[in-house]
């Protein structure tokens, strides 16, 4: 086929932060096929240099909006690592209420807002407040569902307040969780309504499949995204301290983010490598919303992010439902954080919407930040999301520019990047 | 009456300050019948460079943003610098107290001169900016009021008295009497003095008002054990842009 296409997508839209897709096809034949990353750096480890150790979760939040519980809960398990904090199991169970809070309101935002635009083929949400009012009105509603139950265990919706080293400075009371429960298990239905809102649609997303390896936490007793060990679908588990042998970052001229690799050329995080390696921990409900999509492990195609994505909004909440009777059936109780400021160096993970995120920090006697290293989810994606467009556009290379172009921001979309976020942690 | 035309635009920053607008939720939709929303990269792939308001996010932070911010501050009738790193610099500003060279190097080790940065600084410093919402996130009942203020041809009415009248309105004890350090007294109010609500202290991400006692703050702080470089970091932390803090 002669002619030539050239496709030059910049500041791609609907993802966290600024990226480009490069596509040339001529005669045929693709000549350029790249993912470039063109947000402004931030140097987060040098700002976190000197800082106090009550500093660094707050100013570590900061390197996302959208997954900024993530980064607090990584940041103060990293200083209580360091500082050998323990804590109790109160706040344990309420800090994986939290993580469930902003994989809930982070899945929402992307599928809602984010991917149903093209699964409807309209440029964003705006035109379906008019042709589908009721749809939008219930991802809203599920979204202002989870912001409310981040404020209610965090403190605030973005940039949490109440997660300190050591614990919480305030606790929800026993009848605010009640509430809570009862309006998570009503959620259920808005839930089930969104699956079949988005099976009616799933013939729009592309049949691509691309052989590659998955990384995720993995635990024994549950499925793992507060706390766990590094597993990969290849084969093999690794203590969290070991991360720098998985993660492997390196730079590429196209980027100012980082890329990583493991065993193969490039391997995925975020809900999808959670799943293909946790499959068997997900909630019952969780499973049948798989089961409807036949998304079983292990699934090659990156566009079933999105579903996988639906699949653990189904689990989180019922996990959140089972946390909440068990904190209601032990009573909360106004424990305080205690502990000593001592020198020391700690790593830590927690398994945060987009995929597995790490944070090590080394302090002085003071409590000061000496050294910082965080390694962001969307980092470790960059290089399989251009693996997949490698793979991906010589299979759609004669089909119409315009559904090329839409395909190949799908493609992306489907990792639910946090550019900004890989941009402003790297470090050498 | 045409509806005024509103973008979104942003630059270095966590991006959080637009997501309170998304989560405005239900009142979201309210807001999209009384203006046209034409640009919002992070939620619509809709764009255009015919626009009245622009609300900007984040702090410049290379030279070659510059660029974008002009075009951008021509296009507008009102330009409005959305939260912190916008109207303050905000924490981006932490890297100004170390060389940027050696900033370069820390992350990017030999390929560091392929790579622009210079210290980050806010809106105000490169164009003229119309109005500012601060707060690191902006509180979103906030923006909702400025929005209103403009549609109705008002200037908007940003607080410029410290966050210790809103906390003692909220009834919380004093962060001092709790044996910590609190920013409270010099900050900008209009937040509800919702972290020291939370069991925690102001941080003073909205920035100093407009004639601080800093003096006073300063020593408030030193009698509770602070030293001087302790201090400097408090200050720092978010308002390192200023000469107060210098």
């Amino acid at each position: 086929m002669s002619g030539e296409k050239i496709i030059k997508i910049n500041h791609l839209t609907r993802v966290e932060g600024h990226g480009n897709i490069h596509i040339k096809i001529r005669d045929g034949r693709v000549e350029e096929c790249q993912w470039q990353v063109v947000e402004a750096p931030r140097f987060f480890e040098a700002m976190l240099r000197g800082r106090k150790w009550y500093e660094l979760a707050h100013i570590t939040s900061r390197i996302c909006g959208i997954c900024s519980i993530g980064h607090t809960l990584t940041s103060l398990k990293a200083t209580e690592a360091a500082m050998g904090v323990t804590l109790s199991e109160q706040t344990e169970k309420f800090r994986r209420l939290l993580v469930h809070a902003e994989n809930l309101q982070s899945h929402i935002l992307h599928l809602g807002y984010l991917v149903l635009p093209d699964l409807l083929r309209v440029p964003s949400v705006i035109p379906l407040v008019s042709t589908h009012k009721d749809q939008v009105l219930l991802v809203v509603r599920l979204h202002r569902l989870s912001n409310e139950m981040s404020d209610l265990v965090g403190g605030r919706t973005t940039h949490p307040q109440r997660p300190v080293v050591g614990g919480f400075t305030k606790w929800p009371a026993a009848e605010e969780l009640e509430t809570l429960r009862t309006r998570l298990a009503d959620s259920l239905s808005d839930v089930e309504a969104l699956a079949s809102l988005i099976k009616d649609l799933a013939g729009n997303l592309p049949q691509f499949v691309r052989e590659t390896e998955y990384i995720a936490l993995t635990g024994t007793d549950e499925y793992a995204l507060y706390d766990g060990d590094i597993a990969s679908t290849d084969g093999g588990t690794w203590p969290v301290d070991n991360y720098k042998e998985i993660t492997n970052e390196y730079l590429v001229p196209q980027s100012t983010a980082k890329f990583a690799k493991h065993k193969r050329d490039s391997y995925m995080v975020g809900a999808l490598a959670r799943l293909n390696l946790n499959y068997d921990q997900l909630t019952p409900k969780a499973k049948e919303v798989a089961e409807t999509f036949q998304l079983r492990p292990i699934n090659y195609n990156p566009f079933m992010n999105n579903i996988a994505q639906l699949v653990e909004v189904t689990h989180s909440i019922e996990d959140s439902i089972r946390l909440i009777d068990d904190l209601l059936k032990n009573g909360i109780k106004d424990e305080k954080p205690s502990f000593s400021i001592r020198a020391g160096r700690g790593s830590a993970s927690v398994d945060v919407p987009r995929g597995i995120l790490f944070h090590e920090y080394e302090y002085n006697k003071d409590g000061e930040c000496v050294w910082a290293n965080c390694v962001i989810p969307t980092n470790q994606n960059h290089a399989n999301i251009q693996k997949d467009l490698e793979a991906l556009v010589p299979e759609i290379k004669d089909r119409p520019q315009e559904e090329i172009e839409l395909t190949a921001e799908m493609l992306v979309r489907a990792y639910d990047p946090c550019i900004s976020c890989s941009t402003h942690c790297i470090f050498l | 009456m045409e509806k005024p035309r509103v973008a979104f635009f942003d630059f270095a920053s966590c991006e959080g300050c637009q997501l309170q607008v998304i989560n405005l939720e239900e009142d979201l939709l309210k807001v999209l019948e009384a203006v046209d929303v034409v640009t919002f990269r992070e939620a619509m792939k809709e764009q255009s460079d015919d626009y009245d308001i622009a609300f900007v996010e984040g702090s410049i932070t290379r030279r070659s943003d510059e660029e974008r911010l002009n075009t951008i501050r021509r296009n507008a009738k009102v330009l409005i610098a959305l939260g912190s790193c916008a109207t303050l610099g905000g924490i981006n500003c932490l890297k100004n107290f170390h060389e940027q060279e050696y900033v370069k190097k820390l992350v990017y080790g030999d390929k560091a001169s392929s790579y622009e940065t210079y210290p980050s600084r806010p809106l105000k410093a490169v164009v003229p900016v119309d109005f500012e919402i601060h707060g690191c996130p902006i509180n979103r009942d906030e923006f909702a009021m400025v929005l209103k203020a403009l549609l109705l041809g008002k200037k908007p009415e940003i607080p410029n008295f410290p966050v210790c009248v809103e906390c003692k309105m909220a009834e919380n004890i004093c962060v001092f009497e709790r044996g910590m350090t609190c920013m409270g007294p010099v900050t900008r109010a209009g937040c509800g003095a919702c972290c020291v609500t939370e069991g925690s202290f102001c941080w003073g991400c909205r920035g100093l008002v407009d004639d601080p006692n800093a003096n006073s703050q300063r020593e408030v702080l030193a009698t509770h054990g602070l030293s001087v470089q302790d201090i400097l970091g408090k200050f720092r932390l978010y308002t390192g842009f200023s000469e107060v803090a210098k």
